[in-house]
C-alpha cells in the first residue's frame, strides 16, 4: 500500500493547512536563490508595518551541498516550505505542531522537541532567534522570529517556519534515500532529480566558469546601486539575489579563500541593506 | 506569614540559559526585598523548558509601621516657616517636641508612619525586576513592546493566597499554569505553591531541575546496567537534556554493529554532540552500538515509534561518518598534504603547506633539546596537517588530529609518527592531559608556537574579548607541555627561530619576541591561578633574560617558600627599605650608587659588618647561581638580615659629609643589587 503521503501529497496539505489559517499560497520566485528567507515575500514583506500571511514552496540552491546524487541525504537542489506570520500569532507553536500532524507525524506518538537554534544571514544582514523543531533527533522544521533583516528591525516580528521537503518526506515515507521518495504514488523521486543531481554537481564543483562568475558578480553589485538610486528596490533586490547565489557558486567552485569570503559577504550584505531600506522608505511613504 | 509565588511561562528557554535565569531571579528579588526592608524566610526558584518559576514563604503581608523622626526649623524662626512645616507633617504646635542642638532649640515631629501593604509594593517591585532582567539574548514578538528571552504567554502571581495582577506589558498576572505541552497541557489554577506544584507533578512537569536532572542519571544508569554496559561522566550533557524535557524518559536505541568500524570518536561526537545521546561501553570498555536518548513523552508503545525514528536520524549520520571515511581512505596522506597548497592559513601568511615546512624546520631546531629520533620528528611533521583536507575532518571539524592519526596508523607508519599526528592539538585546555612522547612533544609545541609569532607578526594579538585564533589555549598549551613533562630549554632560542622563519627582519623580530613573552607570562599567571603561586613573585622570576619556561617555575616556588618565613620575609622587608632609600636619592641627586664601597670609608662597626656579610654572600651566591641552584642562592641571603637591621638601627645614611653619605649608600645599593641579580625583587610585593 502506497503511503498517502507521496511528495506531492505533502505539499498539497500543507498548503492546505496554511490556507485554513488564513495564509495566502505564493508560488515560488523565479530565480535561482540559496533559501526560502530570500524571496522577497520574506525579506522584503518581514519589514515594515503591515501584517503579511503566506506560504509558499521555493527551491533552494546550495552547491556546496553536490554530492552528484550519491550522498542519501544532501542535494545541490532541494525544496523549502516556507510560511511568514506577521505578526506572530499567541498560538505559533501549536500551528506548527497541528501542521505537521496534518502530514502525519503525531505529536502523541513522537518526541517533538523545541531545541535553541538561533538563525543568522550574515549576508541579508539578518537575524532571529527561535529553535529547530526536533522530531525523534531529527530536525524537521526551522522557526525563527525574525528580530532584524537588512540591518532593520522588524516590528511587528514575523514568524517564520521553514520546512525541508525531501527530509520530511523520506522521513514519513520510511526510505533512506532521497530518490526512493514517492513523488506521487507512481513516480519517485529519482525519477525526476537524479539526472539533474549528477549534472549540475559536476556543474558546480567542477565546470562552472569562473571568471564569467566573477564577472557577473561585479555586474549584479552595480546594477543593483543603480537600480536603488532610480528608487527600484524590486529589481534591485533581484541583483541581490543574484550575487549571492554567484557567491555560493564561486565557493563551490573552491576559488574563494576565509578572507575574500568575508569581502564578498559584506558587499551583499551592503545590497540587501539598500534594498530592504529602500522598500522600506518606499513602502511607509506609499501606505502612510 | 504570607508566600509568594510567581511562574513566568514562556516558549522553549534554551537549556543552557535556565540555570543562570534561576540564580538571577533569586538575586534580584533579594536585593529588592532588601531595600523594601522585607523580611522572608526562604527564597526558591526554578526553571524547567517552558517555565521560570520564584517561590518565597515567610513575607508579613504588612510591613511594620515606621516610626519618623522630622526635624523641623529653629524655636525663634518666623512664624510663616513654622507653619510651613505644620502643614508638611499634619500636627498642631503643641504636638512638637522641642530639642536643643548645640546652642539652638529646634522643632521636632515625631510621628509614625504606617507600614504598607507588602502586596502594594510587590505591584510595583515585580515588574521593576522583569523589565530589568537580562537574558543572554531576549527577543520581540508579535505585536508587543516586551522582551524576553522567548516569547512570554502567561504570568502567574500569587500572593497571601490571591491573585496579584502584577502588569508586564500587555500581560497581567492571574493564577493560572498549564501542564505538560504534550501529556496534559490543560489549564489548572492554584491558590498556593504546594497547590501549584502538585498539579504540576500530576500533568506531567517536575519543576525541581535537581530532581529532573537526579531523575535522568537515575534512568540512564538504570537502564544501562540492565543491558550490562555502562555510561562514562558527563555532567554537560546531563545538564544540556534536563533543560530540553519537562518529563524525561530514557529510551535505549542500536545502531547496525558495521558501523563501529568508523573511528570511535566519530561515532561518539555523532552521538554526543549532534545527537545529544549518551553513548555507551561494553564491559570490556569498547563502544557499544546502543545509546540513550531522553524523550520528553510517555508513548502507548513504550517509545518505540520514538526510537525507530532516533535509530534512523543516527544510521543517516553514521552513514555519512562512513562514506567519507571510505572515501578518505583512497587517498594518501602524500597526497592530502600536497593539497595544504590551497588551503590558506592567513592572508598574510600563506598557505597551511607553508607552515607544515616551518613546523619541520621548527621541530628540527626543538629536536636540539629534547633528542628524539630525527627522521620520525621529520615525518611527523610533515604529515601532521594532512588530514585537514579529508572529508572526515571537514565534515567533523572537531576530529582534526585524531582522524590524521587514524589515516597514517593504515598507512602503516610508526606508532611514534601515528600518536604524534593524533596528538597535535593536545591539551586542548588546563583541563586536558598533555603528549609525553618526545616526537608528539614536539611537533605539539613547534605547531602552537609557529601559529602564535605568525599570528603576532601579523597584528592578530587577542583582545580582551576576542580571540578567533585560539591563541589564548595555544599558549598555554606550549606551557603546560613544558612543565608537565620537565622539560628544560630556553624558550626564547626557539621563539626567536619561529620569527626567522617567516622572514621577519632582525629589529623587529625583538619587539615581537617581547611581546610573546609577555602573553605567555600571562597565561602562566593563569594556569597557576590555582597552586598559589604569587603574581609578583612569577613577574620578579620572569624578568630575566633566560626563558627556561621549568626552571623559572622552580624559581618561583622556591622564591615564595623563602618570602613566607620568618627570615626571608624580614630579609624581603630590609631589602625593601635599603631599596627604597637608595632610587630616593638617585632620584633626587641624579646619579646611580652603583659602585664599590670604600672599605677606608668604612667608620661604624655595623657597617663594617655588613660590608663583610655582602662579601661572604655575593660570593656564595655567585657560587650557587652558576649551578643554577636557587636554594643555596636564597640560602646565601639568610646571614644579610642580622647586619642590615643592625646598620639600620645604628647607622645614619643621610650625613652632611658628601663622601661618607655616598659610601654608605653604595653599601645600600650593594643590597639591591645581590639580591636583583637572583630575581627582580623590586616587584615582589611585602604587604600581601
Amino acid at each position: 500500500m502506497t503511503n498517502p503521503f507521496t511528495f506531492q501529497n505533502i505539499i498539497m496539505t500543507l498548503q492546505q493547512f496554511w490556507i485554513d489559517q488564513k495564509c495566502c499560497i505564493l508560488q515560488p520566485y523565479d530565480m535561482q536563490m540559496g533559501a526560502g528567507t530570500f524571496h522577497p515575500a520574506t525579506t522584503l514583506r518581514a519589514l515594515g508595518k503591515k501584517p503579511w500571511n503566506c506560504a509558499y514552496v521555493q527551491p533552494s540552491r546550495r552547491p556546496t551541498d553536490s554530492r552528484y546524487g550519491e550522498n542519501p541525504n544532501r542535494l545541490q537542489h532541494y525544496y523549502q516550505f516556507q510560511v511568514i506570520l506577521k505578526p506572530s500569532p499567541e498560538n505559533v507553536q501549536a500551528l506548527a505542531l497541528e501542521s505537521l500532524k496534518a502530514i502525519g507525524i503525531d505529536y502523541n506518538k513522537h518526541d517533538m522537541r523545541f531545541v535553541e537554534d538561533d538563525w543568522e544571514s550574515p549576508t541579508l544582514g539578518a537575524w532571529g532567534l527561535g529553535w529547530e523543531l526536533w522530531c525523534d533527533g531529527m530536525e524537521v522544521l526551522q522557526f525563527t522570529y525574525m528580530q532584524q533583516i537588512g540591518g532593520i528591525e522588524c516590528f511587528p516580528v514575523a514568524a517564520e517556519l521553514t520546512y525541508g521537503l525531501e527530509r520530511l518526506s523520506m522521513y514519513i515515507q520510511e526510505v533512506d534515500h532521497f530518490k526512493d521518495v514517492s513523488w506521487n504514488g507512481e513516480v519517485t523521486y529519482g525519477d525526476v532529480f537524479l539526472e539533474a543531481e549528477k549534472e549540475f554537481s559536476s556543474y558546480n564543483l567542477e565546470y562552472a566558469n569562473i571568471s564569467n562568475l566573477l564577472r557577473y558578480f561585479e555586474e549584479a553589485e552595480a546594477e543593483c546601486n543603480k537600480l536603488l538610486d532610480k528608487n527600484l528596490p524590486l529589481p534591485a533586490y533581484e541583483e541581490c539575489i543574484k550575487a549571492s547565489h554567484i557567491f555560493n557558486l564561486l565557493n563551490s567552485r573552491g576559488v574563494i579563500s576565509v578572507t575574500e569570503r568575508a569581502a564578498y559577504i559584506t558587499k551583499v550584505r551592503a545590497m540587501a541593506k539598500g534594498c530592504c531600506s529602500k522598500w522600506v522608505e518606499l513602502a511607509e511613504g506609499v501606505n502612510g | 506569614m504570607a508566600e509568594l509565588l510567581l511562574e513566568l511561562f514562556s516558549e522553549e528557554i534554551p537549556a543552557r540559559m535556565q540555570i543562570d535565569a534561576t540564580h538571577q531571579i533569586k538575586e534580584l528579588f533579594s536585593k529588592k526585598f532588601a531595600e523594601h526592608s522585607i523580611k522572608y524566610n526562604n527564597i526558591e526558584s526554578f526553571a524547567t523548558p517552558r517555565r521560570l518559576s520564584l517561590f518565597v514563604e515567610g513575607l508579613e503581608e504588612l510591613l511594620p509601621d515606621i516610626l519618623v523622626e522630622k526635624r523641623g526649623p529653629r524655636k525663634e524662626a518666623p512664624q510663616q516657616a513654622i507653619d510651613g512645616f505644620l502643614r508638611s507633617v499634619n500636627m498642631t504646635l503643641d504636638q512638637l517636641e522641642i530639642r536643643l542642638i548645640g546652642k539652638d532649640e529646634f522643632y521636632f515631629a515625631n510621628y509614625t508612619e504606617k507600614g504598607s501593604h507588602t502586596a502594594d509594593i510587590l505591584l510595583k517591585l515585580i515588574p521593576e525586576i522583569l523589565h530589568n532582567f537580562s537574558w543572554p539574548k531576549s527577543m520581540k514578538w508579535g505585536n508587543y513592546d516586551i522582551k524576553w528571552v522567548r516569547p512570554l504567554r502567561n504570568i502567574l502571581c500569587i500572593f497571601a493566597n490571591k491573585t496579584l495582577p502584577i502588569k508586564f506589558g500587555h500581560l497581567i498576572a492571574n493564577n493560572k499554569s498549564y501542564g505538560h505541552r504534550f501529556l496534559a497541557p490543560q489549564e489548572f489554577e492554584v491558590k498556593s505553591f504546594a497547590e501549584y506544584k502538585e498539579k504540576l507533578k500530576k500533568q506531567y512537569v517536575i519543576l525541581n531541575h535537581y530532581e529532573r536532572r537526579s531523575l535522568i542519571l537515575q534512568q540512564i544508569t538504570d537502564l544501562a546496567s540492565k543491558n550490562n554496559l555502562s555510561i562514562g561522566k558527563d555532567d554537560g550533557l546531563v545538564d544540556e537534556v534536563c533543560g530540553l524535557v519537562e518529563w524525561p524518559v530514557a529510551l535505549m536505541g542500536q545502531f547496525d554493529q558495521s558501523f563501529l568500524s568508523v573511528p570511535k570518536e566519530a561515532l561518539t561526537t555523532a552521538m554526543r554532540s549532534h545527537q545529544k545521546y549518551f553513548y555507551l561501553t561494553k564491559t570490556d570498555g569498547s563502544l557499544s552500538n546502543h545509546f540513550i536518548t531522553i524523550a520528553n513523552i510517555t508513548t502507548s508503545d513504550n517509545g518505540a515509534i520514538i526510537i525507530r525514528g532516533n535509530e534512523k536520524v543516527l544510521r543517516a549520520r553514521l552513514s555519512d561518518a562512513n562514506f567519507f571515511f571510505n572515501i578518505d581512505k583512497q587517498k594518501t596522506s602524500n597526497t592530502r598534504i600536497e593539497e595544504l597548497k590551497n588551503v590558506t592559513f592567513h592572508a598574510k601568511l600563506g598557505s597551511i603547506y607553508d607552515k607544515v615546512i616551518r613546523i619541520k624546520e621548527l621541530s628540527s631546531c626543538l629536536n636540539n633539546f629534547i633528542k628524539a629520533d630525527n627522521n620520525l620528528v621529520e615525518q611527523a611533521s610533515l604529515l601532521c596537517k594532512s588530514d585537514l583536507t579529508s572529508t572526515m575532518v571537514g565534515e567533523f571539524p572537531e576530529l582534526q588530529g585524531i582522524m590524521g592519526g587514524y589515516y597514517t596508523d593504515i598507512e602503516g607508519y610508526k606508532k611514534e609518527v601515528v600518536e604524534a599526528v593524533r596528538d597535535l592539538y593536545k591539551p586542548m585546555g588546563a583541563e586536558d592531559t598533555s603528549p609525553t612522547n618526545p616526537v608528539s612533544i614536539i611537533i605539539a609545541i613547534a605547531d602552537k608556537i609557529d601559529s602564535l609569532s605568525g599570528l603576532f607578526s601579523a597584528n592578530e594579538k587577542p583582545t580582551g574579548s576576542k580571540d578567533p585564533f585560539a591563541l589564548r589555549r595555544a599558549a598555554l598549551g606550549v606551557i603546560k607541555i613544558i612543565l608537565d613533562n620537565k622539560l628544560r630549554f630556553d624558550l626564547n632560542i626557539i621563539l626567536n627561530k619561529s620569527l626567522e622563519l617567516y622572514k621577519i627582519p632582525h629589529e623587529k623580530i625583538n619587539i615581537i619576541r617581547l611581546e610573546l613573552q609577555e602573553f605567555f607570562t600571562e597565561r602562566l599567571k593563569f594556569l597557576l591561578k590555582n597552586q598559589s603561586i604569587r603574581h609578583d613573585i612569577i613577574s620578579a622570576v620572569f624578568d630575566t633574560k633566560l626563558y627556561d619556561l621549568y626552571d623559572l617555575l622552580n624559581k618561583a616556588n622556591a622564591i615564595q617558600k623563602f618570602i613566607e618565613s620568618s627570615n626571608g620575609s624580614k630579609l624581603l622587608i630590609a631589602y625593601k627599605r635599603a631599596s627604597n632609600i637608595v632610587i630616593n636619592e638617585e632620584k633626587k641627586h641624579n646619579t646611580n650608587y652603583n659602585i664599590s664601597p670604600n672599605i677606608n670609608l668604612l667608620q661604624a662597626k655595623e657597617e663594617k659588618e655588613l660590608f663583610n656579610a655582602l662579601e661572604i654572600a655575593k660570593k656564595s651566591i655567585k657560587n650557587a647561581l652558576a649551578n643554577n641552584d636557587i636554594d643555596n642562592c636564597l640560602q646565601g641571603l639568610e646571614p644579610l638580615r642580622e647586619p642590615i637591621d643592625n646598620f639600620f638601627n645604628k647607622v645614619m645614611v643621610n650625613v652632611e659629609e658628601e663622601e661618607l653619605r655616598k659610601n654608605r649608600l653604595s653599601l645600600l645599593a650593594a643590597i639591591r643589587g645581590l639580591l636583583e641579580t637572583i630575581a627582580n625583587f623590586q616587584l615582589v610585593e611585602t604587604n600581601v
